[in-house]
């Protein structure tokens, strides 16, 4: 209980820091920095649900959120059609796709299946690149509208925007806590841990992974969709590999299965490669080290690495004083196993 | 009778792992396969439990045919299974691990989750109810809130053993559920199993341990390089001449 308050304390903090950003530093380039920021924690929210919670390390995500960008480009430069209709088609017509991709994809696992999603997401790229007469390849997408107004409410100024990516995040987070914190959630759990225990216990597998798979997709569409009119121009490049390493990076430096991870990752990335600016191309001498430290010493990531030292903290005041009875019968165990196997 | 083999065969490539095994599971008895390292139980688990297809032959559960349905399947019509090492989240808590194990019972999906609906609230207060029954049945209720990872390995079985009942199963399927553990601990899952057949669930297993499983277990089936060579009480299975053979080799008269 008293954790559960804990988190909410961090939400609301998290809230309010969010929304008064604006007021204390009225930068107009911090402003865009930030609301591209909150577009990534989108996609690796949707990331992570899949490779987080469920255990299958996509690597197509940038194809995804690449298809929901060209989709709301192509029917927004195309079309007449209202903003926030195409908006909610870029993101069912990127599902659509995705669910036929995670028909086939899903039937591998682990390696086979990170690269094979690998393949699936250069070819999007490469069809994205290629296909010139619908996406305009390398010229991309120019004069994609930005949201149209909602009664009194217009998205023209960087601040109506920041607000507006502020307000799809934390409805994104809502739902990855309530997908999260259900049995639903908990479904998706037991197939990263143990794929034919899931299956024992009852619970089709590929019907749950593909549901995963295509909501993971959605999310991905979603910021796709937000990065092309809060961008307006396009190009082939935002299903470019390092996306998708982009992506992964924040997720992994943030903590992977965690809830908090993505925004936590994302922000510190941007806000640590925004400082280091000045040293181009050979801040990644710096990012790479670290990576590797992190990814060795805490594996779950920041987040990852707080929850457990909280647990940790929880053991020790519960059992003290059982504590060296503990260790002993845990090495009787380790050793008897030892002389039966030897 | 809950469960009959007829034939069942399972090859891989040319080696023929289970070979012709006609067997039956009795109703409220516990079970048991022994067999020499590499006899093929396991295996013969997985035929039962729908985690491999059979190359030929049949398993009828309840009358049915259930030869190629799929574990998940197995499950829903009530067969449960655990597996010789326990995998369980455990950065989670033992209650979290227990109670996905309920799940099959339940009927709500996303829209549920994401609403909030009564059905939702519903069906996770039951699932936690059943999972908090379980793991009282399994006696585990004092270490419910801690880190699954931080309990002994006999605990670890234990929780192995509440899953499957989450399940609310008619037969368990217990892989080797006492290997690597102290004799003391391995009495008190003995004791647990003969709990589990009183509250009229059947239960068949795959044992190592002789002493226990001559004292445990109702009725007894000896596998040898995939076939079956003995089948009865314990008794019986002492005074096989085949089964001593297999298990002290040769000549046995002497």
């Amino acid at each position: 209980m008293v954790s559960l308050l804990k988190n909410k304390g961090w939400v609301i903090g998290f809230i309010i820091a969010a929304i008064l950003f604006p007021f204390v530093l009225s930068n107009d380039y911090f402003l865009h920095v930030l609301t591209l920021a909150f577009i990534w924690m989108i996609a690796v929210y949707g990331l992570n649900l899949l490779a987080g919670y469920t255990g299958y390390l996509s690597l197509a995500h940038a194809g995804f959120f690449a298809i929901g960008a060209y989709s709301l480009g192509l029917l927004s430069v195309n079309t007449d059609i209202n903003f926030w209709l195409a908006l909610l088609l870029a993101c069912l017509i990127t599902s659509a796709i995705g669910a036929v991709v995670g028909l086939v994809a899903l039937r591998t696992r682990e390696h086979f299946f990170a690269i094979y999603t690998l393949c699936v997401g250069y070819i999007i790229y490469l069809v994205i690149d290629k296909w010139d007469s619908l996406t305009g390849g390398v010229r991309g997408l120019i004069g994609i509208e930005s949201p149209s107004a909602i009664g009194p409410l217009t998205f023209e100024t960087p601040l109506s925007q920041y607000y507006l990516v502020l307000f799809f995040l934390l409805f994104t987070v809502l739902i990855m806590y309530r997908i999260v914190h259900s049995l639903t959630g908990r479904t998706f759990i037991a197939i990263r841990n143990s794929e034919d225990l899931a299956q024992t216990i009852g619970i089709s597998t590929m019907k749950n992974k593909l549901l995963v798979f295509v909501l993971s997709t959605f999310f991905a569409s979603l910021a796709g969709a937000l990065y092309a009119s809060f961008i307006r121009f396009i190009g082939p490049d935002i299903g470019y590999i390092t996306i998708i390493f982009d992506l992964l990076t924040y997720l992994i430096v943030g903590g992977i299965g965690t809830l908090a991870g993505p925004i936590v990752g994302t922000f510190l990335i941007v806000a640590v490669s925004q400082s280091l600016q000045f040293l181009q191309d050979y801040r990644m001498l710096i990012f790479g080290p670290l990576l590797t430290l992190l990814v060795i010493f805490y594996p779950r990531g920041i987040v990852g690495a707080y929850h457990d030292w909280r647990m940790k903290m929880a053991a020790r005041k519960r059992n003290r004083p059982q504590k060296e009875q503990r260790y002993f019968e845990a090495e009787t165990d380790e050793s008897e196993k030892k002389i039966k196997e030897g | 009778m809950l469960i009959e083999t007829k034939q069942l065969t399972k090859k891989f490539g040319g080696l023929v792992a289970v070979n012709e095994v006609d067997f039956t599971i009795e109703k409220g008895k516990i079970n048991a396969i022994i067999g020499p390292n590499g006899a093929g139980k396991s295996t013969f688990f997985n035929l039962l439990s729908g985690s491999h297809l059979p190359t030929s032959g049949q398993v009828i559960y309840k009358g049915k045919d259930v030869t190629k349905l799929s574990p998940n399947k197995m499950a829903e019509l009530g067969v449960a299974r655990t597996f010789q090492t326990t995998h369980l989240f455990e950065e989670s808590t033992v209650l979290d691990n227990v109670i996905v194990g309920h799940r099959l019972r339940t009927k709500s999906n996303l829209w549920d989750a994401v609403l909030r609906t009564p059905r939702f609230k519903r069906e996770e207060r039951k699932c936690r109810e059943k999972a908090m029954e379980v793991l009282d049945f399994v006696e585990l209720t004092h270490v419910m809130d801690q880190q699954a990872g931080s309990i002994t390995q006999e605990e670890k079985k234990r929780v192995a053993f509440a899953l499957a009942l989450a399940t609310d199963p008619e037969v368990v399927f217990l892989d080797e559920p006492t290997a690597g553990i102290n004799p003391g601990e391995t009495e008190g899952l003995a004791e647990l199993m003969e709990k589990m057949v009183q509250r009229n669930i059947t239960v068949c297993l795959i044992e190592h341990k002789m002493k226990m499983i001559m004292k445990l277990a109702d009725k007894i089936m000896v596998l040898n390089y995939g076939e079956k060579i003995a089948e009865g009480t314990s008794d019986e299975i002492m005074n096989n001449p085949a089964v001593i053979e297999a298990y002290l080799g040769g000549d046995a008269s002497a």
